[in-house]
């Protein structure tokens, strides 16, 4: 049996770690660490888009992946340093299900999302497709930590997480989407993080905290 | 041309009011903006009606039967909202609710967020379509919270999270679709998520990849719909932001994600030649409906019971285009007209009544007829007419609807009927004592100005006893062009 | 089963039973030196089992027979774990006996056996480290069988010298999934041979003991035999993992006797290497709570499911 080329090697190793750090994630408690975690993230998102383009020598990957190092790597895990610093969020309250349960759902999903890209990937024609499986679970797992936890903060660097994933999905799918799409996507991102700036600020003045405990008055039916 | 001035006034309005917005007379410019980009709106439709569909800046842009008429509608919306917002943002800032900073923000957003909306509907590029979804729900989120209340703060959280977790879901969704378009329409990149593209090539797109892609981009969109069970953000936003974006978003923006869900159909539908897109429409449509009527009747806040209803609307609007074919989809056209219309001057009035009564609890506004005719007429109307009492719209659209699914759907015929009922006897039993009422309180001296409400609820009433020919044939092209099982 | 092949196979146990208590002097001389203490020989360990053959041993009054037996089995389940594993050589003929699986139920006896004699005195001490020592045995076997899967499934046999042989012959390549299992490995070594962070060898603090607390009641030649049974069970998870994750140099069949003579300082250099490793992870992280250890054990096995589940996806 013949190993892969060193590329593709790199690939599916840097895919393995998205993984990984999704897990990661799923456990870590600590704000600060969630956010770095998310920087990794990015980074490895970056440098497997790296690769892509290398191997298919198409220029919007490159753009693409300096847009990844802007702006997931280096911009908003600054901003969200600030904002804890700023804030003084540093620790996630004990999740909604214990930290061994989230990680036996997480087990479930990883199979459930391989189940789902085997399809797919069968009629793929990139040479990435294998990674499609978990980039999908990548999306899930951020889902699932979206669910467990209760600071804002999480929530947002979950959300963050679940974006990469998108963008890794579209990456071992088609080789990216096409760039007034990234662009646009990329803008909305950004946005997004400078509108959440605005409403902890809000949130905190408040509540004094930001805990989202407090955010659970509103009900279906009152 | 008329496309850029329809897309560019509202930014530049949005522009301008950023850097004005504070000024005396920011409230007129929103109206002249508005205004403009109404008129540009009209100029794009009679353009569209004598020329037929129009295809420009590099095809990125599609103006068709479908979408010109929600064009309209939008700007004309837009228009009818800020003429109502003008006076309705002058109480609240007297009653020192907002400072000079947060009318600009509100006058700047609301232009922004009226621009995202037009992208949305015009744009032919799929990808572009999620970007302006998921602008429209940014530019909404901190009017939602412009109180600044600890209850507004939890609708906008909430509205943020569930609708960008949902707008991650139709981006997926969107990607599979690229996905399969990609091995037909070939790796360029380009063409490949232009709608009119993979509409033409529809027949030839991979039918697995799209039924997975349009169960995210349903769920996806959905959530920006309202669907039941994805719809929990949606009565807290209306209740606890300003009044004239309640209307705006259940008036516009629930139309806007119906039509990307709907322009997505399309293609799946023609890749899959099977019922499951429907299917899943129309289920998720009845849970909407059954559950919104159920939730309507527990409602104590006045902002929210019109919330749900707009639930149950989406709900029937949903289900009808799940049904297909020319008559619903022309129902479900025509439904999307009339709610947005009634809605939006339901609440108007609605803002009024509990701007005079300085609360939003039903229990505690009463007799809104002794203390403003106008307010309570209106209310009472706009309430009547969405119940779908003859001779207003709703009850023609609603009417439609029905007997098309006495024929393709009987088995919803008695679900839906039974909801409606409910919903019937839940809003008139709540909007009843609050219009006829006994107050102490005085009667207002001066009446207030009313015309958006009367202005909305005479074109409803008037498409009810008679649509206009060539709005008829502008539907018929629109349901030929949605098609159906 | 050529005379190369006995050969092999008497040398490896022989040289298992010799080196492990030089390897757990090791790693304890490395620990003191990253500690910044005087550290022990390497041979400390030999002179303390000396000490402990040369005196007489003591049993309670309530004993029963099992209680006798005991370290002779633990020791003898031990010895034959070091015959199976390939740590020199792959052409064991004791191997055909045993695969990777079967080595698992092994290590499983001896922890039964070990269990069972703590509890016959009746003491409280030796009660409390057999039930810790069941609940980490209960976590950590589902994560080392994962492990052992993702290996068999790369080189599609069970075997382990077999495995050995298969991921020797493949050209170098990056494999995330084994990378994944080695963590989780580690992770399992440290629980099941009582070292930090899961346990401290080298305190008897009632609190926090398991290993220890289940040995209280042993003296002379049994406690001998047990702590040279707990020395070999680290040497032989060093040479599993090497079997699995580090198989270049292990001797072939075909090599000859040559091919022996360079496995033998090959061992060596990778026996160092683990044990300097070893003793950096004991000494920068920090000891667990006990009811934290089932948390440290999900996660071993979590990784190894990951492991075998991205085998699956990538196919590598």
């Amino acid at each position: 049996m013949n190993p892969l080329p060193l590329d593709l090697q790199l690939l599916n190793a840097c895919a393995s770690l998205l993984l990984l750090l999704s897990f990661s994630m799923l456990a870590q408690r600590r704000v600060v660490n969630l956010v770095n975690l998310l920087a990794l993230q990015g980074a490895l998102l970056c440098f497997a888009t790296v690769l892509v383009a290398l191997r298919t020598g198409q220029a919007h990957l490159y753009l693409s992946a300096a847009l990844t190092l802007a702006l997931k790597v280096i911009g908003l895990p600054l901003l969200l340093h600030r904002l804890i610093r700023r804030l003084g969020v540093y620790w996630d309250a004990e999740p909604v299900i214990n930290p061994s349960g989230t990680m036996l759902i997480g087990l479930l999903i990883v199979v459930f999302s391989f189940g789902l890209a085997q399809p797919l990937a069968a009629l793929a024609s990139t040479a990435t497709r294998s990674t499609l499986g978990i980039a999908i679970a990548v999306i899930l797992l951020a889902f699932l930590a979206m669910i467990t936890r209760r600071k804002a903060m999480s929530q947002v660097v979950a959300f963050l997480s679940m974006e990469n994933g998108l963008f890794f999905g579209a990456m071992s799918a088609t080789y990216g989407m096409p760039m007034v799409v990234e662009l646009g996507v990329a803008l909305d991102v950004l946005v997004a993080m400078l509108v959440l700036g605005v409403f902890f600020f809000q949130i905190r003045e408040q509540f004094d905290s930001l805990d989202l405990h407090h955010l659970e008055s509103l009900k279906e039916v009152e | 041309m008329e496309l850029l001035l329809l897309l560019g006034t509202p930014v530049l309005g949005a522009l301008v009011l950023w850097a004005f917005g504070a000024h005396r007379r920011a409230a007129e410019l929103n109206v002249l903006f508005s205004a403009t980009t109404f008129a540009a709106a009209c100029a794009l439709t009679v353009q569209v009606i004598a020329r037929g569909p129009v295809l420009v800046l590099h095809e990125q842009f599609l103006i068709d039967a479908f979408n010109v008429f929600l064009v309209t509608l939008t700007a004309f919306v837009g228009l009818t909202t800020a003429l109502f917002s003008r006076p309705y943002m002058r109480i609240e800032a007297e009653h020192g609710r907002v400072g000079a900073p947060r009318l600009r923000l509100y006058h700047s957003m609301y232009q922004l967020f009226t621009a995202t909306m037009l992208v949305a509907l015009t744009t032919n590029n799929l990808g572009l379509l999620w970007v302006a979804m998921e602008a429209a729900t940014l530019s909404t989120v901190l009017l939602v919270t412009l109180y600044r209340t600890p209850a507004s703060l939890e609708a906008g959280w909430k509205y943020f999270i569930l609708c960008g977790v949902g707008i991650a879901q139709a981006l997926f969704g969107t990607m599979l679709i690229y996905f399969a378009a990609e091995r037909v329409l070939g790796a360029a990149g380009v063409t490949a998520l232009l709608w009119t593209h993979l509409n033409a090539v529809k027949g030839q797109l991979e039918p697995a990849v799209l039924s997975l892609a349009f169960v995210f981009l349903l769920v996806g969109y959905g959530t920006k719909v309202g669907l039941a069970p994805l719809h929990n953000w949606l009565p807290d936003a209306h209740a606890e932001g300003p009044t004239p974006i309640s209307a705006v978003l259940s008036g516009l923006l629930l139309n806007v994600a119906i039509y990307a869900v709907v322009r997505c159909k399309i293609l799946v539908e023609g890749s899959l030649r099977s019922a499951l897109p429907s299917q899943m429409m129309m289920g998720f449509g009845l849970v909407s409906v059954v559950l919104a009527s159920l939730f309507l009747w527990r409602q104590r806040d006045i902002k929210r019971l019109f919330a749900y209803s707009s639930i149950e609307h989406m709900g029937i609007i949903t289900f009808a285009f799940g049904m297909g074919g020319p008559v619903a989809n022309f129902a479900a056209l025509l439904h999307m007209t009339v709610h947005s219309l009634t809605k939006s001057a339901i609440f108007f009035a609605v803002g009024h009544a509990a701007q005079k009564a300085g609360t939003q609890l039903i229990d505690n506004i009463r007799g809104l007829l002794t203390l403003s005719p106008t307010v309570g007429w209106g209310l009472m109307l706009g309430s009547l007419a969405i119940l779908g009492l003859p001779p207003f719209g709703v009850f023609a659209s609603e009417f439609l609807i029905l007997t098309t699914a006495m024929k393709q759907q009987p088995w919803a015929t008695p679900v839906l009927l039974l909801a409606l009922a409910i919903a019937f006897a839940a809003i008139f039993g709540k909007v009843q004592p609050m219009v006829f009422g006994d107050t102490e309180a005085r009667r207002l001296p001066h009446p207030p100005a009313l015309l958006p409400v009367f202005a909305h609820l005479a074109i409803v009433l008037l498409l009810g006893l008679y649509v206009p020919p060539y709005l008829a044939g502008w539907y018929r092209d629109a349901a030929r062009l949605i098609g159906g099982p | 089963m050529t005379p190369l092949d006995i050969t092999t196979q008497l040398l490896q146990v022989l040289c298992a039973l010799a080196l492990a208590p030089a390897f757990l002097g090791w790693v304890n001389q490395c620990r003191a030196w990253l500690q910044n203490r005087a550290a022990p020989s390497v041979l400390q360990p030999y002179r303390g089992l000396r000490k402990l053959l040369i005196k007489e041993s003591v049993l309670a009054e309530n004993a029963s027979s099992l209680f006798r037996f005991a370290p002779y089995i633990v020791f003898g389940t031990m010895v034959a774990a070091a015959a199976i594993i390939p740590s020199m050589g792959t052409g064991l003929p004791m191997s055909l006996a045993a695969d990777g699986i079967a080595l698992v139920g092994l290590l499983a006896t001896a922890r039964v056996f070990l269990s069972l004699a703590a509890m016959d005195v009746g003491t409280a001490f030796g009660t409390l480290g057999a039930r810790r020592e069941m609940m980490v045995g209960f976590l950590a076997e589902p994560a080392l069988l994962m492990t052992l899967f993702v290996a068999a499934m790369i080189s599609h046999t069970t075997s382990l010298p077999l495995i050995a042989a298969e991921l020797t012959n493949r050209a170098p390549a990056l494999y995330p999934s084994l990378a994944f299992t080695a963590v989780a490995f580690t992770m399992v070594l440290l629980a099941e041979n009582a070292r930090i962070p899961v346990d401290n060898p080298a305190t008897h603090l009632e609190l926090t003991m398991i290993h220890e607390a289940m040995l209280l009641e042993y003296s002379g030649r049994h406690l001998a035999l047990m702590e040279w049974a707990a020395a070999l069970k680290l040497f032989n998870y060093a040479c599993i993992g090497f079997a699995l994750f580090l198989p270049w140099g292990t001797s072939r069949e075909a090599w000859g006797p040559a091919g022996l003579a360079l496995a033998a300082p090959l061992l060596l250099l990778k026996l160092a290497l683990a044990g300097g490793a070893l003793a950096l992870i004991e000494t920068v992280s920090a000891k667990l709570r006990v009811f934290r250890a089932p948390e440290f054990l999900a996660t071993a096995f979590l990784l190894a499911v990951l492991g075998l589940l991205v085998h699956l996806l990538l196919g590598d």
